[in-house]
């Protein structure tokens, strides 16, 4: 900040940015390093207030740019130079376009709210004041990757975000699964990470130099450009656009890198919210959406992320329908509308990509903290199936969920702009797949399809969530076990009294305080019009303009036109196919109540598959986890304890072992041994001394 | 006539008396410290003959260094000896081999 307050100049915009870049890093390290100091309470205080000033200044910037009313500046703002080495040059930078200014406001936003929250879920554990640090942190790690200028400063945040997602998923570190969980995410992540790296290196290795505008500047002179491996030669775009997606991948929890996601629900349900959900896991699309030039030069790698898009849109979804634990559900929830963002950035529609992951942050993290409110009110019980009857308890959080659930399913009247959230973004994507098909793009159109099948599992899933949790009858124990560790006692000693009745009594719930319902109303209220008030600016006629530079769409089919002029079925698919899966779960868990909890008991091999989550968990022990063990005691026992250790230090010192005892005979230890070999020795080099001479 | 062939041959006698003293006794530590002497006597004859032969009196300085050395070596030697004693309350030779590898 003393830095950047030297250049002459520095204008509003300027200054709201680094202000909402940099509040969140002086919250993190107050709260973090002096909360012995100043106390608890002052310092999650100081970290939330700082929270909400950059929510504030990045509010002012977003809302000031869509109504025209602040220009960005064209070149990013250069703080500092913070590598240079060689010909490799970073500058630590703020970049303010209209990605980062849609990412500022999406991460801070959900942030603070999330800190706010924070103050009444994590109300009694003992060490709020890491948890805040941890928090804001993280938003200053997600804050310098979004306004990155260039792939180095990306990867620092990149880095970051994963730093704090560790730290968070296992902030219980005395549990177990915690603690499995958060290495679990920070190794899967290490793959992905590993070709993001790849990625940055061959950038640098083709073009030089690491800086967005410069390296998208070259993108025409390098568009035959080969990279050798070996007597292979692979276009270089094609391969560099692959690996930056590799990274994508792995933070995304896209298809094969997936499994991290819904383990890393261990955390305290803010985090989840936070970065399993509205931010960290979006970064990856943002990181396809910047690279724009890079992918639109490359087809065939943005085919790829097409698919690996919409199968993973159909199979998270498909795993959601049998999942029971709430979290869980809305977890593979989360991964299934990642694929919606992938495919779309995929086909080129990265602006619906952009806009579904804005209006994505809302409604998720809404559901999120929502299901953070029941679980609160249920005493941290997760388990769906032990739930059930409890929106009478919570009408605040029953009205809040099932509007994050019609903005998730997308509940709208097609050709008005009466919708919630997802409802514009979601047929925005479907849409403008569609289109990208017309032009005979066989990628989208293979996503099309599989997002209408997603579609409809997203509503039935969704659905199901929301009517097991809240309707039909209660089905967990009265909750009696005071105590059980996590401290809520003065909830316990007023369900003492309520009967003993096993089942079928009301539901031992509580609404949640206002600290967390206030936050969960903000970003209902975001749920319902984010949408129908963007979506011309984001996807709409003006999306052009409101994308500027930062969006690069090669000429040809402009997909945010072409989706206007799709048949008139296919804008009425998605509300088609969304009362399709609402009318099967209203079935399914309302009519006829117990009918899903029956086909689970039947144990059917395709629920078995579902509820294991295709297996992939077992597959991935079986080929990485004891291969990699296998490979490990192979190199262990094979090569370090028999040809290193064998050959090297044990081998040298049995050679010397067996030399020194054979050497050791020599030594008599009577002096007239040794008197008679110094004589004979002399006697030798006297007759040598005298030989030579004469 | 005696002549410098007489004295060296009595030198190389002592001398060899003094080495064979050395590694045939197995009895006693003092007779090694006395053929000891015997070969440092050995050599002053050798350098008081050379000596008197060349008529030079390096010689029979060096033999002069050479008795005070072997009074000083004599009893360095005989002082460890006692300490020896006091230690083993033995010095023979046989059991001298502490040094055994």
């Amino acid at each position: 900040m003393v830095s950047a307050e030297a250049h002459a100049g520095l204008g509003l915009v300027e200054t709201l940015a680094l202000t909402t870049v940099f509040a969140p890093l002086v919250g993190a390290l107050i709260c973090g390093l002096f909360n012995r100091f100043i106390g608890e309470k002052v310092a999650m205080l100081i970290a939330t207030a700082l929270l909400f000033v950059a929510a504030g200044c990045a509010g002012t910037l977003f809302i000031g740019y869509w109504n025209h009313s602040l220009h960005l500046p064209e070149a990013a703002i250069k703080l500092f130079k913070w590598i240079d080495v060689g010909g490799l040059q970073s500058h630590w930078s703020v970049r303010i376009d209209a990605i980062s200014v849609v990412m500022m406001i999406v991460v801070t936003g959900v942030s603070s709210l999330v800190h706010l929250y924070s103050w009444g879920y994590m109300a009694e554990d003992p060490h709020k004041p890491r948890f805040f640090a941890y928090l804001s942190l993280f938003t200053f790690a997600m804050l310098s990757l979004v306004t990155a200028a260039d792939f180095l400063q990306l990867f620092f945040g990149w880095e970051g975000v994963g730093l704090a997602s560790y730290l968070l998923i296992g902030f219980w570190y005395h549990k177990r699964t915690a603690n499995d969980a958060q290495i679990k995410a920070f190794v899967v992540n290490r793959v992905g990470d590993f070709g993001f790296a790849l990625g940055i290196m061959a950038v640098f290795f083709v073009f030089g130099t690491v800086e967005f505008n410069e390296v998208f500047a070259l993108i025409p002179e390098k568009t035959d450009a080969l990279i050798k491996w070996g007597i292979y030669q692979f276009p270089a775009l094609e391969i560099i656009a692959f690996l930056l997606f590799v990274g994508a991948m792995g933070k995304s929890a896209q298809f094969f890198l997936h499994t991290w996601l819904p383990d890393a629900m261990e955390g305290p349900t803010p985090v989840s919210a936070l970065i399993h959900a509205a931010t960290m896991v979006t970064a990856g699309v943002v990181l396809v959406c910047l690279c724009s030039p890079i992918f639109q030069a490359a087809p065939k790698t943005s085919a790829f992320i097409a698919v690996i898009g919409a199968i993973t849109a159909l199979f998270a979804a498909t795993v959601g329908l049998a999942q029971n634990d709430i979290k869980r559900v809305i977890a593979y929830s989360t991964c299934s509308q990642l694929g919606f963002m992938f495919f779309a950035a995929g086909i080129g529609a990265y602006q619906a990509a952009m806009f579904h992951l804005f209006t994505h942050a809302f409604f998720k993290a809404l559901l999120f903290l929502g299901a953070g409110s029941v679980i609160h009110g249920m005493h941290h019980e997760q388990d769906m199936r032990k739930m059930g009857a409890i929106a009478k308890a919570m009408p605040i959080t029953y009205v809040i969920m099932i509007i994050g659930t019609l903005a998730i399913t997308g509940v709208g009247i097609p050709h008005t702009s009466w919708g919630f959230a997802g409802f514009f973004s979601k047929d925005a994507i479907i849409e403008s797949t569609f289109a990208a098909g017309m032009t005979g793009n066989t990628a989208a159109q293979f996503a099309f399809w599989m997002a209408l099948i997603a579609a409809t599992l997203t509503s039935f899933y969704s659905w199901r969530l929301a009517f097991m949790t809240f309707h039909g009858t209660y089905k967990g124990q009265a909750h009696h076990d005071d105590g059980h560790g996590h401290g809520h006692d003065d909830h316990s000693h007023a369900h003492a009294a309520t009967p003993a009745a096993t089942g079928h009594g009301p539901a031992p719930a509580h609404e949640s305080p206002w600290v967390m319902l206030v936050p969960l109303i903000l970003l209902a209220l975001g749920a319902i019009f984010a949408g129908t008030v963007f979506y011309e600016a984001f996807v709409g006629h003006h999306s052009k303009e409101f994308w500027g530079s930062s969006i690069y769409n090669a000429p040809g089919v402009d997909l945010m036109k072409a989706k206007y002029d799709v048949p008139a079925w296919v804008f009425y698919a998605p509300f088609v196919v969304m009362v399709t899966g609402l009318l099967a779960a209203i079935y399914f868990y309302v009519i006829k109540e117990g009918l899903g909890k029956r086909i689970a008991d039947q144990g059917g091999l395709l629920h078995a598959f579902l509820f294991n989550k295709w297996y992939f968990d077992e597959l991935y022990e079986i080929v990485f986890v004891k291969g990699a063990r296998a490979l490990g005691d192979l190199f262990w026992k094979g090569g370090d304890q028999k040809i290193i250790d064998g050959l090297g230090p044990n081998g040298i010192a049995a050679l010397i072992n067996f030399g020194s005892k054979r050497a050791v005979k020599i030594q008599s230890g009577y002096v007239y041994h040794y008197a008679f070999l110094m004589l004979i020795a002399a006697v030798i080099l006297g007759a040598i001394v005298l030989l030579g001479k004469g | 006539m005696i002549g410098l062939a007489h004295y060296l041959t009595v030198a190389a006698a002592l001398f060899t008396i003094g080495v064979f003293g050395i590694f045939v006794n197995r009895k006693n530590v003092i007779v090694i410290l006395m053929s000891i002497e015997l070969i440092l006597l050995a050599v002053n004859i050798n350098l008081v003959s050379f000596s008197s032969f060349l008529g030079d009196m390096m010689g029979q300085v060096f033999a002069m260094f050479v008795l005070t050395v072997a009074a000083a070596e004599a009893a360095v030697g005989l002082a460890i000896l006692v300490v020896y004693f006091r230690n083993r309350g033995n010095i023979a030779v046989e059991d001298l081999n502490l040094m055994k590898g």
